[in-house]
């Protein structure tokens, strides 16, 4: 398992291996926020929670189908299936792998895009928390997404439609961590049905992704 | 070490064999043969067990075997040496060293996979089989892209694995020179036509696929 996540690990941060590219396009999207909705620091500060965290999410998902989709185009998911690893601890370490390419650099470098948005200051503390804990949910979603659209030829735009409704709660309780954080109000609630989000997806999603994946295998 | 019988495989809905029955024993070597299509790939994925059969039983315990299909599950962006120790490491095998050697990759182990060519490729495809340690090897089509130097290794490391006591089952056209194959033509297998079951027609779910 421990091979698996550092091959994974290092094919993503290889040649075309699209590391920086959630990153790049996280950044090029908040900088465009304020082209947009104008230069009003009050509006940016009210809107800054939930750019961030809408930003964070879409980077997410330029880099879901690349989960599966490689693997099973060289020929590596057969061989994987038919390993003594299970399937489900190879989706597990997969999704793992995700979140240590996408999510967790998306994590660190948000409280830097923050200050191009106003963010307010008692919300930095709080962003950095619910991104933590809300993107493992978004790339372990994101894995079932990808294992069930595995080998369809440009499933990428079916795997977001897929992918983007279940994405929902996550979003919704991430992103109101982030503005109560700002706001100075309280946040347990959310921030303890976010946890709850991202525990539950990492016990039972991959069982599901696994089964999807035998299927699509066939 | 694996015994079939009665077994009928599907490829996308099809039936395209019935009653398959076989058994291969430590030390043997079994090549599939019959002409494209007749479902020769389909029936060592069903072996594989990576899809199920529409019939039939397949005795074979599932870590006792290892596969390798048309595409070699290389990484291109990790070097030869790296690829190889990814799936010793998986399969829970010793060294790639023999692995190495066997197949003449030992002045190429330190090249980015994508620099190969199509036939070296195929070699380390090849290769990963001796690292998994696994006593059943299955080929798909193992000598595409390979010259006949390296069809003579690949002979002589499946004779190799043959007198460790392991087994080999393969699909393939050419003439190996491993005498002590038997063939097994899958032509008369096919099903009769009215025994074929197709699936219902596609429906309209499909358009969003």
């Amino acid at each position: 398992m421990i091979a698996l996540l550092r091959r994974d690990m290092a094919v993503a941060t290889r040649a075309g291996g699209g590391f920086g590219l959630g990153l790049a396009f996280f950044l090029v999207m908040v900088v465009l926020v304020p082209l947009s909705v104008g230069p009003d620091t009050g509006v940016l500060s009210r809107i800054a929670p939930g750019i961030l965290w809408l930003g964070a999410l879409l980077a997410c998902l330029l880099s879901l189908d690349r989960i599966f989709a490689l693997d099973f185009e060289d020929g590596s998911l057969d061989l994987l299936a038919t390993a003594p690893l299970p399937l489900e601890g190879a989706v597990a370490i997969k999704a793992l792998a995700h979140w240590l390419t996408t999510g967790l650099p998306l994590t660190l470098m948000a409280p830097l895009l923050g200050v191009l948005l106003n963010l307010p200051v008692p919300g930095y503390g709080w962003l950095l928390v619910s991104l933590a804990l809300g993107t493992p949910a978004l790339s372990v979603i994101g894995a079932f997404g990808a294992a069930l659209t595995v080998g369809l030829r440009r499933g990428g735009l079916l795997l977001s439609l897929l992918v983007l409704p279940l994405y929902v709660p996550t979003l919704i309780f991430g992103a109101e961590v982030a503005r109560r954080g700002a706001e100075g109000m309280p946040v347990a609630t959310p921030l303890a049905l976010l946890a709850g989000i991202s525990l539950g997806c990492a016990a039972l999603i991959p069982f599901a992704a696994a089964a999807a994946l035998r299927v699509n295998l066939r | 070490m694996l015994s079939v019988s009665g077994l009928a495989v599907a490829r996308g809905g099809i039936c395209v064999l019935a009653d398959v029955g076989f058994t291969l024993a430590r030390g043997e070597v079994l090549i599939l043969r019959g002409p494209n299509g007749v479902g020769k790939t389909t029936l060592l994925r069903t072996l594989a067990g990576l899809q199920p059969p529409l019939a039939g039983v397949v005795d074979c315990s599932a870590d006792s075997m290892a596969y390798a299909g048309h595409a070699d599950g290389v990484k291109p962006t990790l070097s030869v040496r790296e690829n190889l120790v990814f799936w010793a490491q998986v399969f829970g095998g010793g060294g790639i060293s023999g692995a190495l050697a066997a197949f003449d990759l030992d002045g190429l182990a330190d090249r980015a996979a994508q620099n190969l060519s199509a036939g070296q490729k195929r070699r380390l495809g090849l290769a990963r089989m001796r690292v998994t340690g696994r006593p059943l090897w299955m080929f798909d089509e193992p000598t595409v892209s390979l010259d006949a130097a390296s069809v003579g290794l690949f002979a002589a490391a499946v004779r190799a694995h043959l007198a460790a006591g392991g087994a080999a089952i393969m699909a393939t056209h050419i003439d190996l020179g491993l005498a002590e194959a038997r063939v097994l033509d899958l032509s008369p297998f096919r099903p009769r036509p009215g025994q074929a079951r197709t699936d219902p027609a596609p429906t309209s779910d499909e358009a969003f696929l």
